[in-house]
C-alpha cells in the first residue's frame, strides 16, 4: 500500500478514551435537557392472558406523574416486523414482564412511584414455560437464526453411528443466559411536529430509524437517531428494542422529551436472552480417532409471538471431517419472553456441547484431545464442500498447547491435587463465521491537511472510531492522527450494525473504498485542496454482500486450568488462554481487550451464569445482578489472548475477520473439560456451580444408595 | 388529554423536600431534595454530572461508585437528604482543573482498561477508594490475618481483584483494570 503498513495493526489508543475516563462521554439516558420527563414501564404480572382493566387514578394522584399510557390510550403504531415492538397496542399478554402500562413523570422517583401505583387487572390463562427435550409442542422450524437450514444431513448418520467402533452418545444442557450490558437499555425521544429526535443505546441506529419511521408512519428523513456512546450490548441492542418505541410513544403522547431507561430487573424479559438449549450428540469414530459420523440435535424454546431459533447445531457443520452427519434443531413456542442474540448465538452453546463431547471421545479413545482435533481436521468445509478461505485451527491448537505447557500434562483424570483442591486442564476449539454487510461511507480531505471519515458505525466498546481511523489512514497513506472519524448518528452515511462480529469488516470496507477514491482524486488535483475540502463516497452494496466461493470463518483454541474444591464444590479458573486465527488484527490493543472480554463472558457461562424460567410464575428467577452472577474482578485470573498471523485474501480489503464473539465460544467447554480432568466426573449441565459439582463429586465417590438417595 | 392524564385539579401535590447542602468536586450546592432521591440521581439529574452511572440502582454493580468524605460508596444506595454537609467527589472531579488527567485515569488509557466505558467511572472511584483503604490498613477478605492491625496492607494482585469485586464490568476489562491500578501504586 502506501508506506504506512504499520498503521493497521498498531496498538493505537482509543479515541474516546479521555471522555470515558473523565465522565464526559454521554450515554442515551444522559441527555438531561430542561423539561425532560422520565417514563417507567409497568410489567405484566401474569405469564399469559389479557389486560382487563388499568386503573391509572392512584398513579395520577401522585405528585409529578404526568400521564399513564396503556393499550387504550397510547398512540397507534403500524404493525411492526418485530412483534416485540408492538407495545401498548393491545390487551394481550404474551409473557410475564410484557409492558402493560407506561408511567411518565417529572422525575425518576415519581415515575417509579407511579408505576407501583397503577392497578392492572389481567385475566390469566394457563401457561407453559418449561422446555423439555420431548415437548409435545416442539416442531422443526424452516430456519434457525442466521438463515441456516434447521436440518442438514450427509450420508446416513444413524447407520454410521450403529456401525462405529467407538460411540459417544451424550447430552448437554445450557440454561437461558442474559446479556446484561452494564448500561441498561435506554432511549430519549422528542417530537417536534412530525420530526423525531432520538438518543438510544443501540448497536445500529439505521435500523432504529427505519423501524421508527415504519411504526409511526413518518418519513425517515424526519427522524434523527444517535448512539454516540453505548454501554455494551452483546447482541441485546442489535435490533431496536421496546425502550425506543416506548420513549417515542410517551414523547408523542405528552409532548415532552422523555427518557425510558429500563430498570435492570426488566432486562431479561424485555431485551432478549440466549434461549436454553438441550443438546444430544452422537459421535462415532474408529479406534484411530477419526470421526465416522457426527450428530448434533438441539431443542430450544421461543416465545408465542416470535420464532427465534438458537442455531446451536450449526458449528458442527463447520468443525470436523465426518462422512456422515445430521445436525438438526427443534423449537417449541412457550409463554416466555422472546429470545434473541447473545454474544455468539449458536456457536457459544453449540460449541460448548460439541467440544465437550469431543473431550468425551478423546477420553474414550485414550487419545490426547488436541491430537483428536488435529486428526479430524477437514480438507474443506464439511457441510458445503467449499474450501476454507483460511482456517489455521491446528496452528491455534499447537501454539496454544506450546504457550500453555500442555505437553507436561498427565492425561489421567484426577491426577493432580493440592490439598483439598483437584487441579485439571482442558482444551476446546472455537469457531465463528465471517459476516459482513454493505455499508456506505464518505471521506473528506480538508485544506489544513486533515481528513474526516463519516460513517454511521456504532462504537459499543469495540473502538470503532479508532480502528476506522487506522483503516482510513492506511488507505490514504497518512498518519492516523490526521484522520478524524465521525460515527454514531443516522445523519451520517448509512452503515450496518455492530453485531455478528461484522462491524469493523463492513464499515472498514466502506471506509477503505471511500479513502482509496479520495486518494485518487487528490492525486489528480491540480492545485491545493479547496476551502470546503474535497470528498469521495463509497457504497459496498453488491461487493460486501456478494457470495463467496469460500467458507469463511475465524477459529481459535482455548485452554483452561481449573481447581475444584472437594470440600465446597467450588470451581475456579486459574488460567484461561486463547489463541485465535482471525485474519489480520487491525488494532492489537483493542483486539486483545475484545478477546479477553469474550473469554471472561465464557467464564461466566461456564461457572456462574444461571437462569431459570420459574414454572409457576413464568418469569426469570434470576433477573438482577444480585442473582444472575456475571464474573467479577476476583474471578478474572490469568486470562490471556494471543493470535496467529493469518493472511486471507478472500475477506475484505483489510484482510480481517471478526473478533468480538469468538472469545466466548470455546471457553466454557475448555473449563468443563478441565473440570473433568481434575475430578474424573463429567458434568453435562452449565453452569458448574458448587451445588452441582459437590453433588456430582459425592455421587462419584460414594457407592450408590449411601448418599442422599 | 384523556382520563389517563393528570388534570389541573390534581396537579398541585408536591413531593416532600428538604434543603440540603453538599460540596461536589469542591463546589457547594444547596438543593431542595426530594426525600426519595438518592445521591446518584442528585448528581445526574440535578447537577448534570452524569459521570456516575446507573447500572442497577440496587447496589449490585458498582457503576455508581463515588467518594463521599473520601470513602467509596454506591451512590444509588444513599438517600441524598442524609448527606447534608458531605464532601462528594465524582469522576468529573478526579482530574482537577486543567488538562492533566489523574494518574489513574492516565493509567486506564495506557492499559486500555475499558471498552464500552460504562463501568469506568465507578472503577476509577472505587480504585481510589481501595488505595486509600489499603493505605489506612483496612483488611479485606484475602488479607493475611497475620498482617499487623492498622499497618498499610500491601496491594497484591489478589488484593486488588478482591477489593474491586463490587465493580462489575461486563466487557471483561478486569485484567487491564488491575494492571492500571498497579501502575499507580
Ligand atoms: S447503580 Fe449503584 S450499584 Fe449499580
Ligand atoms: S468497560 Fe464496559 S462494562 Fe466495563
Amino acid at each position: 500500500m502506501t508506506g504506512t503498513e504499520t498503521v493497521l495493526g498498531a496498538a493505537t489508543e482509543r479515541r474516546e478514551g479521555r471522555e470515558k475516563v473523565t465522565g464526559t462521554a454521554r450515554y442515551a439516558a444522559e441527555y438531561t435537557g430542561p423539561g425532560r420527563a422520565h417514563a417507567r414501564p409497568v410489567p405484566a404480572a401474569v405469564a399469559r392472558g389479557r389486560v382487563t382493566g388499568v386503573d391509572a387514578a392512584p398513579a395520577l394522584a401522585l405528585p409529578g406523574v404526568l400521564a399513564v399510557l396503556t393499550h387504550e390510550n397510547a398512540p397507534r403504531l403500524a404493525q411492526p416486523d418485530d412483534p416485540v415492538l408492538a407495545v401498548l397496542q393491545g390487551p394481550e399478554v404474551p409473557h410475564r414482564g410484557w409492558p402493560v402500562a407506561l408511567v411518565v413523570a417529572e422525575t425518576p422517583e415519581a415515575a417509579r412511584a407511579g408505576a407501583a401505583a397503577v392497578r392492572v387487572t389481567c385475566a390469566a390463562e394457563p401457561h407453559d414455560v418449561t422446555l423439555t427435550a420431548g415437548h409435545p409442542g416442539s416442531y422443526v422450524p424452516e430456519e434457525a437464526n442466521g438463515g441456516h437450514p434447521a436440518v442438514r444431513e450427509r450420508g446416513d448418520q444413524d447407520a454410521a453411528f450403529a456401525a462405529s467402533e467407538v460411540r459417544i452418545d451424550t447430552e448437554y444442557r445450557v440454561p437461558p443466559l442474559h446479556n446484561h450490558p452494564m448500561e441498561p437499555h435506554a432511549s430519549t425521544a422528542r417530537w417536534k411536529g412530525d420530526r423525531l429526535t432520538v438518543r438510544t443505546s443501540s448497536q445500529g441506529t439505521n435500523a432504529v430509524r427505519a423501524t421508527l419511521a415504519q411504526l409511526f408512519e413518518v418519513p425517515e428523513e424526519g427522524i434523527s437517531v444517535t448512539a454516540e456512546h453505548v454501554g455494551g450490548g452483546f447482541g441485546s441492542k442489535g435490533t431496536p428494542r421496546p425502550d425506543v418505541v416506548l420513549a417515542a410513544l410517551a414523547a408523542r403522547h405528552t409532548g415532552r422529551t422523555v427518557t425510558v431507561a429500563f430498570p435492570r430487573r426488566l432486562l431479561p424479559s424485555l431485551v432478549g436472552h440466549r434461549a436454553p438449549t438441550l443438546h444430544r450428540l452422537r459421535l462415532g469414530a474408529g479406534r484411530d480417532g477419526r470421526l465416522t459420523c457426527l450428530g448434533h440435535e438441539v431443542a430450544t424454546h421461543t416465545s408465542r409471538i416470535k420464532e427465534f431459533v438458537e442455531q446451536a447445531a450449526v458449528p458442527a457443520r463447520v468443525m470436523y471431517a465426518a462422512p456422515h452427519s445430521r445436525t438438526a434443531h427443534r423449537v417449541v413456542r412457550l409463554d416466555v419472553p422472546t429470545p434473541s442474540w447473545m454474544r455468539a448465538p449458536g456457536e457459544a452453546p453449540g460449541m460448548y456441547a460439541l467440544e465437550s463431547a469431543m473431550d468425551e471421545l478423546a477420553t474414550e479413545l485414550g487419545l490426547d484431545p488436541v491430537e483428536l482435533r488435529v486428526r479430524n481436521e477437514p480438507a474443506e468445509e464439511p457441510d458445503s464442500g467449499r474450501p476454507f478461505s483460511s482456517r489455521h485451527l491446528v496452528e491455534c491448537l499447537r501454539e496454544g498447547a506450546r504457550r500453555f505447557g500442555w505437553a507436561d500434562r498427565d492425561p489421567r483424570p484426577r491426577s493432580r491435587a493440592e490439598g483439598p483442591l483437584l487441579v485439571g486442564t482442558g482444551v476446546a476449539a472455537a469457531t465463528y463465521p465471517v459476516l459482513v454487510a454493505p455499508s456506505t461511507a464518505s471521506a473528506w480531505a480538508l485544506p489544513d491537511g486533515g481528513f474526516v471519515v463519516r460513517i454511521n458505525a456504532t462504537d459499543i466498546g469495540t473502538g470503532a472510531r479508532t480502528v476506522l481511523a487506522q483503516v482510513a489512514a492506511d488507505a490514504l497513506g497518512v498518519p492516523t492522527e490526521r484522520v478524524r472519524t465521525e460515527v454514531g448518528s443516522s445523519a451520517l452515511p448509512a452503515a450496518s450494525l455492530a453485531g455478528g462480529s461484522s462491524g469493523t469488516a463492513s464499515w472498514g470496507w466502506a471506509v477503505h473504498e471511500a479513502c482509496v477514491r479520495l486518494a485518487e482524486r487528490l492525486a489528480t488535483l491540480p492545485g491545493p485542496v479547496p476551502e470546503d475540502g474535497i470528498g469521495a463516497h463509497a457504497d459496498t452494496t453488491g461487493e460486501a454482500d456478494a457470495g463467496s466461493a469460500y467458507a469463511r470463518h475465524a477459529f481459535g483454541a482455548h485452554f483452561a486450568e481449573v481447581t475444584v474444591d472437594t470440600v465446597t464444590g467450588e470451581v475456579r479458573a486459574r488460567r484461561l488462554l486463547g489463541v485465535y486465527a482471525a485474519g489480520r488484527i487491525l488494532n492489537a490493543r483493542t483486539a486483545r481487550s475484545q478477546f479477553v472480554g469474550g473469554m471472561t463472558m465464557g467464564l461466566g457461562m461456564a461457572l456462574t451464569e444461571d437462569s431459570h424460567v420459574d414454572p409457576a410464575f413464568g418469569d426469570f428467577a434470576e433477573s438482577d445482578l444480585a442473582s444472575y452472577h456475571v464474573p467479577a474482578h476476583a474471578d478474572a485470573v490469568g486470562i490471556e489472548a494471543h493470535w496467529v498471523a493469518e493472511e486471507d485474501a478472500h475477506l475484505n480489503p483489510m484482510g480481517s475477520k471478526g473478533i468480538g464473539e469468538i472469545g466466548i465460544v470455546g471457553t466454557a467447554a475448555a473449563i468443563g473439560n478441565a473440570v473433568h480432568h481434575a475430578t474424573g466426573v463429567r458434568f453435562r449441565e452449565l453452569p458448574l456451580t458448587p451445588d452441582r459439582v459437590l453433588t456430582g463429586l459425592l455421587a462419584h465417590e460414594t457407592p450408590a444408595g449411601t448418599f442422599g438417595g | 388529554m384523556d382520563s389517563h392524564d393528570r388534570t389541573a385539579t390534581t396537579g398541585h401535590a408536591q413531593p416532600d423536600t428538604t434543603d440540603t447542602t453538599l460540596r461536589v468536586n469542591g463546589k457547594p450546592h444547596t438543593l431542595a431534595v426530594d426525600h426519595r432521591r438518592v445521591l446518584l440521581d442528585l448528581l445526574r439529574e440535578d447537577l448534570g454530572l452524569t459521570g456516575a452511572k446507573k447500572g442497577c440502582d440496587h447496589g449490585q454493580c458498582g457503576a455508581c461508585t463515588v467518594l463521599v468524605d473520601g470513602r467509596r460508596v454506591n451512590s444509588c444506595l444513599l438517600l441524598a437528604v442524609t448527606l447534608d454537609g458531605a464532601e462528594v467527589t465524582t469522576v468529573e472531579g478526579l482530574a482537577g482543573d486543567g488538562e492533566d488527567l489523574h494518574p489513574l485515569q492516565r493509567a486506564f488509557l495506557d492499559r486500555d482498561a475499558f471498552q464500552c466505558g460504562y463501568c469506568t467511572p465507578g472503577q476509577l472511584c472505587s480504585a481510589l477508594g481501595v488505595l486509600a483503604e489499603a493505605a489506612a490498613g483496612h483488611p479485606s477478605h484475602v488479607t493475611d490475618p497475620a498482617t499487623p492491625s492498622g499497618a498499610p496492607v500491601p496491594l497484591t494482585r489478589e488484593e486488588i481483584r478482591e477489593r474491586l469485586s463490587g465493580n462489575l464490568c461486563r466487557c471483561g476489562a478486569y485484567p487491564r483494570i488491575a494492571d492500571a491500578v498497579e501502575d499507580v501504586m
